[in-house]
C-alpha cells in the first residue's frame, strides 16, 4: 500500500518535470503543443546514445540530455513555432501533431522500433526497505531530483527578476509588453528550458515510463491532464495535479489492472465538466 | 423596385442550394469509377469511407467550429457494433446492421455532446480524444467478446437485402460503400443548406449575437453532435462489413488526427472538403507507402506541418480558385449542348 | 415603460449602462433584484428564451456573422423566429413568408445593394445598420440600441439616423447614447444614470433643464 503510493509519488514528480514546461507555453501564449512529449523523447533517446553506446557516466548524462534538448527546444521555438502563435487552435494542433508524427518515424528510423533501455548505474538499483516498505533506490532519486528542481523552479518564479517578468507576461501579455517586458524574448527562453526540462525528464524516466518511438503519443494525453486540469496559472497547480494522476494511475493500475487508464480518463473528463478552467485555477481567471 | 428586390432574394436563396454542373460532373464521376477502375475497388473503397467519415468531421468543425480529437470514438464504437452483431447473429441484414450502428453511434454522440458543449478548445480536444480513448481501453478490458489486441474475428457478413454478397473483388462492397457515402451526403447538403445548417455557422461566427437573436446554441450543438456521430459510425460500421473485421485501432488517436488531415487537405466548410481530401490523402498514401512503406507516417507529419506553415486560408484560397475556374468549366460545357441544339432548330 | 416609447438612457462612462442591458436581456445575472417584462418575472429566463419574449438587443461592439452576408444574416433571424430555425430539411426562401419579410427588413434598413457581400466586407455604417436589423428582425416588442451611433462617420450617419427614427410606434425603444443630438430629437422620456443609480427620469426638456444633470453630465460634455 505505502509502496504504490511511494512509487505514485515518484511517478507523478517525473510527470511534472516532463509536464511543467508545457504549462507555461499554454500559459503564456494560449498555445497547445501537442509536440511536447517529443522533446521528451529525445532527452531519452540522448541519454541512451551517451551512456549507453559512447560510455558516458550516467550522471553526466542527464544534465548533456537537458541542455542538448532545450537547445533543441530554443531552435525549433524560434524557427517554426513562432510562425504558429496567432494562426488558430485548430492550426496549433495540426502544426505540432505533424511534428509529433515526423519526430515518431525518425526515431523509428534512426534507432529502430524496439523499447530501449537505460543502463543505470549498480549503485542505483535495488531497493531500501524502510519500515517494510519497499523503496526503490532510482525511484527515490527521482524523487529527490525532481522535489528539488521544484523548489528551485518555485524560488526561480517568485524571486527572480526574469520569474517576476514571466509571471507578467502569463498573467496578461498585453500589459506586460506595455511595460517594456520583451514577451517574445521571455517566451523562447520559457520554451527552451521546458523542453530541456522535458529531456531530463525522458533520460530519468525512460526506466519507468518505457522509452519507445511511441513515446510522445503515449503520453500526450498524460502530460495533457497534468495542465488542464492543474491549470496554467501557477506551477503548484500542476504539481498536485501530477501527483494526484501519478498516484491514481499506479493505484489504478495495481487494483483494476485490467481497466488500464480507464480510470484515469474518466476522472479526468469528470474534471473537466465539473471545473474547465482546471482543478486549481482561480476562480476569478478570464 | 420592391418586386424586383424580392426576386432577387427569393431567386439568390433557391440559387444558393441548386446542385452546380460541377458537383453533378462529380458524383457522375464518381459512380463511373465503378466501370473505370474495376481493379482498384479495395482503394476506392477504404476512400468512400475515409469519405464519409472526413465528411462526418467538418458537420462539426468546418460548420459548427468544434476542434475534436475523438471522432474515433464513434467510427470505433459503431464498427464493433456491427462486427458483434453480425457475429453473433443478432442482425443479419447488413443494411439493417449499418443503421442500428449509426444509431448507437448517433446515441452515443448525443450523450456525449453535454461534455463537449463547455469549455475552451483545449478542454473539447482533451474530452474527445479522452472519450475515445476509454472507448478503446473498454474494449480491451472486454478482450472475451471483442477479441482484445487481436481484433474480432470470425465475423460472417450475409449478403445485402439478401441478394448482393460481398465478393472477393470488393465489387459489390465498393458499391455498396458508395451508395451509403451519397446518400448521406445528400443529407448533409439538405441540412447544411436549411435554416438549422444557417444557424450553425451563426453560432461558429458569434456564439454571444446567436444568443442574442434567439437561437439555442446549445440545442443545435447536440444535434450537429449527434448527426455528426451518426455519420462517423456509419463510416466505421462500412469498414468492419466490407472487410469483416475490426480491431482496437479503430479508436486510436492516430485515425482522428489523419481524419483532420484529411479534411486539411480538401478544405472546411463547403462539405466536398472531406471527398477531396480523401481522394487526395489516399493517392497520396498509395504513392509514399510504395517508396518507402514504413515510414509513411514521417510524410504525413510534414505535409501537415508545412500546410499550417504555408497557411490554411491561402490553401482553401487556391481551391476555391480552382473551384470557380471548374465551375465555368463545366458550365460551359453543359450550355454547350443547348446551344447546339437551338442552333439546329 | 410604456408601449411604444422611446425612451433614452443617458449617463457618463461608467455608469453602467450597458451592464443594464446585459442584466435585462440576460448576459449577465443580477446579484439582487428581479427582471420584469410585461409583468412576466424573466430573471431566470435564459437569453434565447428572453428574444422569443420579445425583447432583442443591439451591441455596443458590432456582433455580427463576418461570415455570411446580410442576407443570410437576416434570413437565418427571420427563419428563427417563425420556428423553423430547427428545421434541418427544407431549403431557405422556399416560404414565401420568410422571402417577403427578409426583402422588407433589407429594404427598411438599406441593404439591398450590399445584401450579397461578405458582412466582413461592409462599410462600418452598413455594418452598424445591419446590426440594427438583426435585432429588429426578432420583432421585438422592445429594441434596446446600445449606442447605435458610435464610431459612424458622419457621412453614413444621416442614413442611420433616419432608419432609426423611422421604426415602427409600435416598438419600444430604450436608447443609449452619447450623441445628444440624437437623444433629443429621438426619446419622449429620458433616464439619467449615474455610478449605477438612476438619478433623473423624466421628460426631455425637463432633464434638459434639470441643474444637476447639468452639473454632472451635460456640464462635463460642454467642457470636454
Amino acid at each position: 500500500m505505502l509502496t504504490i503510493l511511494f512509487d505514485g509519488v515518484a511517478y507523478g514528480m517525473l510527470l511534472f518535470v516532463l509536464a511543467c514546461g508545457l504549462s507555461v507555453t499554454l500559459g503564456l501564449m494560449n498555445f497547445i503543443n501537442l509536440a511536447h512529449g517529443a522533446f521528451a523523447m529525445a532527452g531519452g533517446y540522448c541519454t541512451v546514445i551517451l551512456v549507453n553506446r559512447l560510455g558516458v557516466p550516467f550522471a553526466l548524462g542527464l544534465p548533456i540530455a537537458f541542455l542538448v534538448t532545450a537547445v533543441l527546444g530554443g531552435l525549433f521555438e524560434r524557427t517554426l513555432y513562432v510562425h504558429v502563435y496567432a494562426k488558430p487552435h485548430l492550426d496549433q494542433v495540426l502544426f505540432t501533431i505533424g511534428l509529433v508524427f515526423m519526430a515518431v518515424a525518425a526515431v523509428d528510423y534512426t534507432m529502430g522500433s524496439s523499447q530501449q533501455f537505460v543502463q543505470i548505474p549498480d549503485a542505483l538499483q535495488g531497493q531500501f526497505n524502510v519500515f517494510g516498505i519497499g523503496m526503490g533506490k532510482y525511484r527515490l532519486l527521482i524523487i529527490a531530483i525532481c522535489g528539488l528542481l521544484t523548489i528551485a523552479l518555485q524560488l526561480m518564479l517568485s524571486k527572480t527578476r526574469f520569474g517576476s517578468r514571466l509571471r507578467a507576461a502569463v498573467d496578461d501579455p498585453r500589459v506586460a509588453r506595455g511595460l517594456g517586458i520583451n514577451v517574445g524574448a521571455v517566451f523562447g527562453i520559457t520554451f527552451a528550458f521546458g523542453s530541456g526540462l522535458a529531456g531530463l525528464g525522458g533520460a530519468l524516466g525512460a526506466e519507468i515510463l518505457g522509452l519507445d518511438p511511441t513515446f510522445p503519443l503515449k503520453y500526450m494525453i498524460y502530460f495533457l491532464i497534468v495542465v488542464t486540469v492543474g491549470g496554467t496559472s501557477s506551477i503548484t497547480g500542476p504539481f498536485f495535479a501530477s501527483i494526484l494522476l501519478g498516484i491514481g494511475d499506479v493505484a489504478g493500475k495495481y487494483y483494476v489492472p485490467k481497466l488500464g487508464a480507464f480510470v484515469i480518463y474518466a476522472i479526468m473528463i469528470a474534471v473537466l465538466i465539473w471545473r474547465p478552467q482546471g482543478l486549481f485555477a482561480r476562480s476569478t481567471a478570464r | 423596385m420592391t418586386s424586383a428586390a424580392a426576386n432577387e432574394v427569393a431567386a439568390y436563396l433557391k440559387r444558393r442550394a441548386r446542385w452546380s454542373p460541377l458537383e453533378i460532373a462529380f458524383w457522375v464521376f464518381a459512380f463511373a469509377t465503378i466501370w473505370l477502375f474495376p481493379g482498384k475497388y479495395l482503394i476506392l473503397k477504404d476512400t468512400a469511407i475515409l469519405a464519409l467519415f472526413a465528411l462526418s468531421l467538418d458537420l462539426i468543425l468546418g460548420y459548427a467550429g468544434i476542434i475534436s480529437l475523438g471522432q474515433a470514438a464513434f467510427f470505433g464504437l459503431a464498427g464493433y457494433f456491427s462486427g458483434l452483431v453480425a457475429k453473433y447473429g443478432i442482425i443479419n441484414e447488413p443494411l439493417l446492421a449499418l443503421i442500428a450502428s449509426g444509431l448507437a453511434a448517433a446515441a452515443l454522440g448525443f450523450v456525449t455532446s453535454f461534455l463537449v458543449l463547455r469549455g475552451s478548445d483545449l478542454t473539447r480536444l482533451m474530452v474527445t480524444l479522452g472519450v475515445s480513448l476509454m472507448l478503446g481501453e473498454v474494449a480491451n478490458r472486454y478482450s472475451n467478446i471483442t477479441g482484445g489486441a487481436d481484433g474480432l474475428q470470425g465475423v460472417d457478413i450475409q449478403p445485402i437485402l439478401g441478394r448482393f454478397r460481398f465478393d472477393l473483388y470488393g465489387h459489390n462492397g465498393y458499391v455498396y460503400c458508395l451508395i451509403v457515402l451519397f446518400i448521406c451526403f445528400v443529407l448533409a447538403r439538405r441540412v447544411v443548406y436549411s435554416p438549422f445548417g444557417l444557424s450553425l455557422r451563426a453560432v461558429k461566427g458569434n456564439p454571444l449575437r446567436a444568443a442574442a437573436i434567439g437561437i439555442p446554441v446549445k440545442w443545435r450543438l447536440v444535434a450537429v453532435y449527434t448527426f455528426s456521430a451518426g455519420l462517423a459510425g456509419l463510416a466505421g460500421a462500412l469498414l468492419t462489413q466490407t472487410t469483416a473485421f475490426c480491431s482496437l485501432d479503430v479508436f486510436s488517436l492516430d485515425r482522428s488526427a489523419d481524419l483532420l488531415l484529411v479534411l486539411i487537405i480538401g478544405g472546411t466548410g463547403y462539405l466536398y472538403g472531406g471527398l477531396i481530401g480523401a481522394v487526395i490523402y489516399k493517392l497520396l498514401q498509395d504513392w509514399i507507402a510504395n517508396l518507402t512503406p514504413q515510414y509513411w507516417q514521417f510524410w504525413i507529419g510534414l505535409v501537415l506541418v508545412v500546410i499550417v506553415l504555408a497557411g490554411r486560408e491561402r490553401m482553401q484560397g487556391w481551391i476555391a480558385a480552382a473551384r470557380g475556374a471548374l465551375e465555368d468549366a463545366t458550365a460551359r460545357v453543359a450550355a454547350r449542348p443547348a446551344k447546339f441544339a437551338s442552333d439546329r432548330q | 415603460m410604456e408601449k411604444g416609447a422611446r425612451h433614452a438612457l443617458i449617463g457618463p462612462n461608467g455608469a453602467g449602462k450597458t451592464t443594464f442591458i446585459n442584466l435585462l436581456t440576460g448576459v449577465l445575472r443580477p446579484t439582487a433584484g428581479r427582471i420584469f417584462l410585461e409583468g412576466r418575472d424573466i430573471t431566470d429566463t435564459l437569453p434565447h428564451e428572453r428574444v422569443r419574449l420579445g425583447m432583442a438587443r443591439t451591441f455596443q461592439i458590432n456582433q455580427l456573422f463576418l461570415d455570411l452576408t446580410p442576407l443570410e444574416s437576416i434570413g437565418l433571424v427571420v427563419s428563427e423566429r417563425l420556428g423553423s430555425g430547427a428545421d434541418w430539411w427544407r431549403v431557405i426562401g422556399t416560404k414565401s413568408a420568410v422571402t417577403d419579410e427578409i426583402v422588407e427588413i433589407i429594404e427598411r434598413f438599406h441593404l439591398a445593394d450590399v445584401m450579397l457581400d461578405r458582412v466582413a466586407v461592409l462599410p462600418y455604417g452598413k455594418q452598424r445598420l445591419l446590426e440594427i436589423a438583426l435585432a429588429f428582425a426578432c420583432r421585438p416588442r422592445l429594441l434596446l440600441l446600445d449606442e447605435p451611433a458610435a464610431g459612424v462617420p458622419e457621412a453614413e450617419r444621416h442614413e442611420l439616423l433616419a432608419t432609426i427614427e423611422a421604426l415602427p410606434a409600435e416598438v419600444t425603444v430604450l436608447l443609449i447614447e452619447h450623441d445628444m443630438d440624437l437623444v433629443f430629437s429621438f426619446a419622449d422620456r429620458i433616464s439619467v444614470l449615474v455610478n449605477g443609480a438612476l438619478f433623473v427620469d423624466g421628460a426631455p426638456d425637463e432633464v434638459a433643464r434639470d441643474p444637476r444633470v447639468k452639473a454632472v453630465y451635460l456640464g462635463e460634455e460642454v467642457h470636454a
